[in-house]
């Protein structure tokens, strides 16, 4: 077991071992965790967010087309952090209105008066008494939607995208088997759409991970936070006294984005190739070639 | 206060001329457009530049990918990954963080001490990162198009006698730059869109000379009201990208100007591509 009741006594691998185990630096470990449960819930949601924008795009309906067209057409020409900057405070905003709304109905003094943004007592979420890992939660949470939100878009754009792609011809064999419209979408539609929008989905992957540091300006401690927190010069007060480490820190972060990029590209690759298997596409002819 | 006068005291706050302090209260909706145009001054002062040099970079590494000496063709590969494969923000901040640690008082080379001060300095590392990273994408973009060229323009090339720096610069070139320039319209688009993380990432905004967004960040965390100084970055930058598609349409139609049916329209889907 490892003795680290007395720091500035210890010396060489004792010292490192020592601290890079310290509580800070764990929960440095912990907060790749964070950007990894980001990653596994923000792509399933905003998957299910492109995919219902992507189905109201198309909609024989005008207003869901427009809405669905307006969600899609949103990320295009702004920067996608100012839609992250902006979506944390509104939707912040926008839940505390709403409680406001229902809890408070009595309620006389404006909102917004000046240069506050006022609800009453009982509006508050989470709630001023609630523990800090609460807060913390809950703007773990609104990073999590809000990221949904924008990266819905992308996906919505890319499905859209795809289910035009799909040949003309399949759907109007399966609707010659007498499919009803609904079943034609089902059974043929989304079935095939996935092969025309894995290029376009790998490729948000990507950005996705790419885009997880900004989770440190949406306010989560996340590994940029920690990084910039332990990598900092540390006086003899502190039990590890060191220099400026910051830049190996931001190295090994670097690694590590390096790592989560490289990992998924072998992934994409290997399950376009899953998906092009048996396709009358260049890639699937190609496939079948040499199988044969 | 006039509007007018806001504009003379703001309209170029970002560059540090006019008024010293920013506005504390009483903000009105003139003083929140102004600003944030200002600070636009520098949005495109980094997207300018970098795209500018970072071409003739992307140009050196797509052809260097392409050499068939690893000496050349693994330092390009390895570059393009790491540039393409890590965050623009990590990257901001990794700059930064080596380049304050230059010593302070320069450094001595042939008798001469060069000034490493101004490295640290947003518009000089934080411009340096995102040339390097522009260059990175782009060279991803120009080596595809390179490598897509029609064999039979090398063809007609060889029969014309071409041969090394005349195929080169009459043939392959323009060539790979008709193909590339659709994918490339959206690497400016992005690139002008990552400028807006500058001063977000480590590198401080001396006397609070910022970009669009530090503005923009800097009004909704004083009204407490994210629903106007967002949307005016927003806007500016929309307008901003529609320029950028009418520069780059341009440049693709001259591009394609000896094919038969003019142009084919450029079919745009920013942000998409990369």
């Amino acid at each position: 077991m490892l003795d680290c009741a007395d720091p500035k006594a210890l010396e060489g691998l004792h010292w490192t071992l020592c601290y890079l185990t310290t509580g800070k630096h764990l929960d440095f470990y912990w907060s790749f965790g964070t950007v990894l449960v980001l990653l596994a819930v923000t792509a399933p949601v905003a998957l299910a967010f492109g995919f219902a924008g992507a189905m109201a795009a198309r909609s024989p309906v005008l207003p869901v087309r427009m809405l669905g067209k307006g969600y899609t057409a949103m990320v295009r020409g702004v920067p996608d952090i100012v839609f992250f900057l902006f979506f944390v405070i509104a939707l912040d905003q926008g839940i505390e209105w709403l409680v406001h709304q229902v809890r408070c109905p009595d309620w006389t003094d404006p909102i917004r008066n000046g240069l506050e943004f006022r609800v009453c007592p009982q509006a508050k979420v989470p709630p001023g008494t609630a523990p800090q890992a609460v807060h913390q939660i809950y703007g773990f949470v609104l990073a999590v939607v809000t990221f949904a939100i924008v990266f819905g878009a992308f996906a919505a754009n890319v499905l859209y995208g795809a289910m035009q792609a799909v040949p003309r011809a399949q759907l109007e064999t399966a609707e010659a088997y007498g499919m009803t419209a609904p079943q034609v979408f089902r059974r043929v539609l989304v079935p095939q759409m996935w092969l025309y929008a894995l290029p376009g989905l790998g490729n948000l992957w990507l950005i996705l991970i790419k885009a997880t540091p900004l989770l440190f300006l949406l306010g989560v401690q996340d590994i940029v936070y920690w990084a910039r927190e332990l990598g900092g010069a540390k006086t003899q007060a502190y039990d590890y006294p060191h220099p400026d480490w910051r830049l190996w820190y931001f190295l090994g972060l670097m690694v590590f984005y390096l790592a989560m990029t490289r990992g998924s590209e072998v992934l994409i690759a290997r399950l376009s190739a899953r998906l092009n298997r048996g396709q009358a596409t260049m890639a699937g002819e190609a496939m079948r070639k040499a199988a044969a | 206060m006039s509007c007018l006068q806001t504009i003379a005291d703001y309209g170029l706050r970002s560059l540090g001329i006019g008024e010293r302090l920013l506005p504390r209260a009483d903000f009105t909706l003139c003083q929140q457009v102004t600003l944030i145009g200002s600070g636009l001054i520098w949005n495109i002062y980094f997207g300018v530049l970098a795209l500018a040099a970072g071409f003739f970079l992307a140009n050196a590494l797509a052809l260097a990918k392409e050499a068939r000496t690893p000496w050349l063709r693994k330092p390009a590969e390895w570059f393009v990954f790491v540039f393409r494969g890590s965050p623009l923000f990590i990257q901001f901040f990794l700059a930064y963080e080596a380049l304050v640690l230059l010593p302070r008082a320069g450094i001595e080379m042939f008798g001469l001490t060069v000034q490493t001060s101004w490295l640290s300095r947003a518009w000089a590392g934080a411009l340096i990162v995102l040339f390097l990273n522009t260059a990175a994408y782009s060279a991803e973009i120009f080596h595809g198009a390179l490598r897509s060229v029609p064999k039979g323009d090398l063809e007609a090339a060889d029969a014309y006698g071409l041969t090394g720096w005349a195929r080169f610069r009459r043939i392959l070139w323009p060539t790979m730059l008709r193909l590339a320039w659709p994918a490339y319209t959206n690497e400016a688009i992005f690139l002008f869109h990552a400028t807006t993380l500058v001063f977000f990432s480590g590198f401080p905004a001396f006397q609070q000379r910022g970009d669009a967004l530090y503005y923009a960040n800097y009004f909704a965390d004083k009204t407490f009201n994210p629903f106007v100084p967002y949307p005016i970055v927003a806007g500016y930058f929309i307008l901003l990208t529609f320029l950028l598609i009418w520069l780059f349409g341009r440049a693709n139609r001259r591009l394609n100007r000896h094919l038969p049916g003019a142009a084919p329209n450029m079919r745009l889907r920013p942000q998409i591509i990369r």
